[in-house]
């Protein structure tokens, strides 16, 4: 299939869904069955609740070439499991300064909230999502970098 | 090796009219670990799941993945089906190619190509899922009813009748809850004790049931199935087994002019008493808080006088351990006070009485033998009036939810006082009148129309007392929100139902959750209204919101269905879709360090610590261990443990990477 | 010497000179220096919130702002509606900040709200109770009924001073005098207000069931801590008399008139020769 260099000359951007089964998955369900068009460019991947979304699987999707993430889960006080979604939320917090930090742009991950019912709603953040990371381009730098890391030599440039 | 079949589905023209469903079959034909790959019409057809089935044993696959619906739509089909051809039902996944991919994109390369993304993340999960065999749990056919009052006992009769024991715990000296206190019931004007005393009897005397009364709940440990509980049966002072019940003890006492709690502070009873004289069980406890003996050391007098010697003043509160499998929490509510409101003068003026305190009044075996009398000076009162709404619906004193009954006691209580004093004046000041049950709307008009009770429309702001009289200020507001004064000898606020006091300890004890109002919570507020969220505990009655009789024996009926549903198998299954810490040969046990942020963050308290110990007995590592009877797969502690220890079956570290990784073109 | 900000109002410079009077006296016996805020302006308690919210939050906003300018901590306000104004302008200028920098930008000063608003029985508790004892020379030794009136305890979320049902500050005050506070009523019931100029017929209505609660309860003076009160239940005492069909005499007098009377000031002092309804208290 594709190698790397042919990702990062594709014009179209692809944004990984990480959902939780519940509210977002079935909400997502629902855009379907109500047959609202949005953007193709994202990918949704499956979780029993937000809480099981260890993050560094969001540094993993982008070194494999995901331009933008979307991370999304029940409403506050609705979740299946009780909290799950509230270590979500605390553990994004967290993770957002630590990516501030090492200078990777925060705004290429949506972290939101879409209810079962909220069909119309996943499509929006979908299409806005896509959006705003076809704007910012394709992210190449997380790659570039964990190559290098991985090749031996440091030259990190400033982030995108 | 991985031998992956891939069925993808044409759904009719679901699915085919956006995406190329030949092509995402012919392209993952090439995908490394498939070993089959076709596209078909309809695959959760009879033919189509054939067709799965014989391709699983001619091609020897070792998993599937159907490339379809939702699997919210047909998982369990296409499991059932894998089963059915010999492949654990685990190792079958769903590719959703038509909710979130042909019916939400237009036809095109973009869409056929996603398609062939999301396909590619599935058997790249899927080549990593494991057999996994449903959980199987005993049972323990005992239920725990916590409460006695009316939903208790309903609770605890049907599920005793359904064959199943039954341990019934009641914190007062006798069960009965608030209905053995009303005089009569809406909308009937039943006489409540007479038809709640023989429901009471039949607890006591049923062979399945064990009553007990004046103890607590101390403790539940363990989970659905398996409950141990710690009972602390308080000293009653009174060895049971000598006592008769005949009463010489409560008749000598000389202790005779203690509030009494039964009569709501309007009546009196002395130091040995039983609360009401159709009490089960109908024997007394003895009050040490004001009992002679006691705080000095002298009297003993029922202790002469008993003739069975049943007094026993060194007796000490007991706690037991009991094994029940299944609990229904059925406590009750309580009501605000006159105390709560300082536009009525806080608790300063005795004719201001409460709804409960009515009742009393009006009961015939009350402090008054059912003559509605002031408790300031006894006089009969020619004008009452009745407050409906006294806190409740009131943003400002922080109750912002109806009580359900008030309008109904409302009426009820006007209608007893104008039945009992014929020319007196009843005034109901209310808001809006919540009348719906059945024949609630009708009772409501007679309290009206031939009872003569007059209603005003409107709020009372301030109620103060000026030469003897109780002065009442409120509105009219169908007569353009005049103001309107009464001059009333006494006045009865329907104050607000509220949780009762012990409701959050209790709730903490049985790990269940509550609302801000301390009502015990409800699994969903539509469709599982006699669940909490603690598998194995289940609720009846007022304890989760305000409700009358009616709704609350119903609610408890409901309860004991679920409880007898759980205890018609000996055994519980449930999906294994849980989380395990592994565990690895000596010496190390496992990559767990036991830090336990896992057993913190479980909100099914499912993890619990493991003693690791060496040959000599000793301790020598505290390990986490998931009950996988608890656990409900959430898979929060997966993503918590620093350690990677802890892996959610179904949706492992493996599992879960391998898909990110493959639907982004690359592995 | 205690030095505090000090607010009169309009009120207390006009027809409720024995209050101000009063509050005078009474600082000066208890070491307390009261300096009146340079440049004070009308707080528009009275008509402004019907001509503009803006205009009704920037007169009080501009009294804050020259008060935090003259270095004071503390602001004293013994009128009551320019009290209940100013302290509900600082909590909505806090809330709402777009509409602190507006109002900012019209008065054209620095503002922060950071002051403390003390209405006179606040300054009292804090200032002068603690020294009641050493200067009181005649106990107050007459059945009095203290009345708040509306703006001293609502709104009560904002305002947070003493109960808003049977509210007790004043009633502990005149107690520590040697007064003996009767327990009534009419506490916190409307007087009529600012009714007063364009419908007497309702003040003569609400200030008379007032005072009939009073005397029929045994009291032999009203204690009040808001000027408009004291108009109404005293100057308006004709109509009132009209309205229960009878003559009544009892007198209506600021609290600090009566810390005056029992710390030995004298009647000119305290103004008590303004009054309508003679004051003829021991």
């Amino acid at each position: 299939m594709s190698n790397n260099e042919e990702i990062t000359t594709k014009t179209d951007v692809k944004v990984v869904a990480f959902v939780c089964n519940w509210c977002t998955y079935a909400g997502a369900d629902l855009t379907g069955t109500s047959r609202i068009k949005y953007a193709s460019n994202v990918r949704i991947i499956r979780f029993p609740c937000t809480g099981r979304i260890d993050f560094m699987l969001l540094m993993k999707a982008f070194a494999k070439g995901a331009d933008g993430i979307i991370v999304s889960g029940c409403h506050p006080n609705d979740c299946h499991y009780t909290s799950g979604n509230y270590h979500a939320k605390r553990r994004w917090m967290v993770f957002r300064t630590l990516l501030d930090f090492v200078g990777i742009d925060i705004a290429r991950i949506n972290f939101t909230w879409v209810s079962a019912a909220e069909g119309a709603k996943w499509a929006e953040v979908v299409n806005s999502t896509v959006e705003n990371i076809k704007k910012l381009g394709p992210y190449t730098n997380y790659k570039a970098l964990a190559k290098m890391m991985e090749s031996g030599s440091l030259k990190i440039e400033a982030g995108n | 090796m991985s031998r992956i079949g891939v069925f993808i589905c044409h759904c009719g023209e679901n699915i085919s009219a956006t995406v190329d469903c030949e092509k995402v079959a012919k392209v993952s034909g090439f995908l490394p670990g498939v070993a089959f790959s076709v596209d078909y019409k309809y695959m959760c057809s009879d033919p189509g799941q054939n067709l799965i089935k014989d391709a699983i044993k001619e091609h020897k696959l070792t998993g599937v993945v159907v490339a379809a619906c939702s699997p919210r739509m047909h998982e369990p089909t296409f499991r059932r089906a894998t089963a059915e051809a010999g492949v654990n039902p685990f190792l079958c996944e769903m590719a959703n190619l038509r909710e979130h991919c042909s019916w939400v994109h237009e036809k095109g390369d973009a869409t056929t190509n996603k398609a062939i993304d999301i396909v590619r993340s599935l058997v790249a999960k899927v080549k990593r899922n494991q057999a996994l065999y449903p959980i199987k749990v005993p049972v323990t056919k005992t239920a725990l009813v916590i409460g006695g009052g009316v939903a208790g006992i309903q609770a605890a009769l049907d599920i005793a009748n359904t064959g199943h024991k039954v341990i019934m715990v009641e914190k007062e000296p006798s069960i009965g809850g608030h209905m053995s206190q009303l005089s009569e019931t809406f909308p009937t004007l039943d006489c409540s004790q007479c038809i709640l005393t023989p429901r009471m009897v039949e607890v006591a005397q049923h062979q399945n049931i064990t009553l007990f009364t004046y103890a607590e709940v101390e403790s539940l440990e363990g989970f659905i199935g398996n409950f141990k509980v710690k009972i602390r049966k308080k000293a009653k002072s009174i060895d049971e087994k000598a006592c008769t019940g005949c009463g010489m003890c409560t008749t000598k006492c000389p202790q005779k002019k203690i509030k009494s709690e039964w009569e709501q502070g309007l009546g009196v009873r002395p130091a040995i008493y039983v609360p009401f004289p159709q009490a089960v069980p109908n024997k007394p406890v003895i009050d040490r808080i004001n009992c002679t003996y006691y705080k000095t050391g002298k009297c003993k007098i029922c202790e002469k006088v008993c003739p069975t010697k049943a007094i026993r003043f060194e007796q000490e509160d007991e706690v037991i351990e009991r094994e029940v499998g299944a609990v229904v929490v059925a406590t009750g509510y309580d009501i605000k006070r006159t105390d709560f409101f300082p536009e009525y003068g806080y608790d300063k003026h005795k004719d201001i009485i409460d709804g409960l305190q009515f009742e009393r009044l009006a009961s015939a075996s009350g402090p008054t033998k059912g003559e509605i009398r002031r408790p300031s000076d006894g006089e009969i009162p020619k004008n009452i009036v009745f407050v409906a709404c006294a806190g409740s619906r009131d943003v400002a004193k922080g109750i912002e939810y109806c009580s359900k009954i008030c309008c109904m006691y409302t009426a009820k209580h006007a209608m007893l006082y104008k039945h009992k004093v014929h020319d007196g004046n009843a005034y109901v000041f209310y808001m809006d009148i919540r009348a719906a049950g059945k024949g609630y709307e009708e009772f409501t008009r007679r309290a009206i129309e031939e009872d003569g009770a007059k209603y005003i429309r409107g709020r009372v702001s301030k109620i103060y007392e000026k030469n003897g009289k109780l002065i009442v200020v409120g509105a009219d507001t169908l007569m353009g929100a005049q103001q309107v004064e009464i001059e009333a000898d006494m006045v009865v606020l329907a104050t607000a139902s509220i949780a009762n006091k012990d409701s959050k300890d209790l709730a903490h004890k049985l790990h269940v959750s509550y609302d801000a109002h301390h009502f015990i919570s409800e699994a969903h507020p539509k469709l599982k209204p006699v669940e909490t969220n603690t598998a194995g505990i289940f609720l009846a009655g007022a304890c989760q919101a305000p409700k009358d009789i009616p709704e609350s024996v119903a609610q408890a009926s409901g309860a004991a269905v679920k409880v007898a549903c759980l205890f018609s198998n000996d055994e519980l299954t449930r999906e294994p879709i849980i989380a395990v810490v592994n565990r690895l040969a000596p010496p190390a046990y496992s990559t767990c360090t036991g830090c336990f942020l896992c057993e913190k963050v479980c909100p099914y308290q499912a993890i619990t610590r493991e003693e690791i110990k060496n040959r000599e007995g000793n301790v020598i590592r505290n390990l986490a261990v998931v009950n996988p009877g608890l656990c409900q797969g959430c898979g929060t502690c997966v993503a918590l443990c620093k350690s990677k220890s802890i892996d959610l079956q179904g949706y492992s570290n493996d599992q879960v990477y391998a898909e990110v990784a493959a639907v982004l073109d690359t592995i | 010497m205690i030095k505090l900000g000090f607010y009169p109002g309009c009120s207390l410079e006009g027809s409720s000179r024995e209050y101000s009077e009063s509050v005078m006296a009474i600082a000066k016996k208890f070491d307390i220096e009261l300096v009146q805020v340079p440049d004070w302006n009308c707080c528009g308690a009275s008509a402004a919130h019907n001509m503009s919210k803006e205009l009704a939050l920037s007169l009080p906003a501009r009294i804050i702002a020259l008060a935090e300018k003259a270095g004071f901590d503390e602001l004293v306000v013994p009128c009551a509606a320019c009290y209940n104004k100013i302290t509900v302008t600082k909590h909505e200028l806090f809330e709402d900040v777009t509409l602190k920098e507006r109002v900012k930008d019209i008065i054209s000063l620095d503002y922060t709200g950071n002051i403390k608003i003390l209405n006179v029985i606040q300054m009292i508790e804090k200032y002068i109770i603690k020294d009641i004892d050493f200067k009181l020379e005649n106990k107050f030794l007459h059945k009095v009924a203290c009345y708040y009136g509306c703006l001293l305890v609502r709104p009560t979320k904002i305002l947070q001073f003493d109960r808003p049902e049977d509210p007790q500050s004043m009633d502990n005050v005149m107690r520590a005098i040697g007064a003996e506070p009767i327990d009534w009523a009419f506490k916190t019931e409307c007087c009529g207000a600012g009714l007063t100029v364009s419908r007497p017929d309702v003040v003569n209505k609400l200030s008379g069931n007032i005072v009939e609660d009073a005397i029929s309860r045994g009291a032999e003076a009203i204690v009040v801590a808001c000027p408009m009160c004291q108009a109404n239940l005293d100057m308006r005492r004709p109509g009132i008399d009209k309205y229960l069909n009878k003559k009544t005499t009892i007198p209506v007098i600021y609290l600090t008139q009566a810390i005056g009377l029992a710390t030995g000031c004298t009647e000119k002092e305290l103004g008590l020769q303004r009054h309508f309804v003679p004051v003829n208290l021991s």
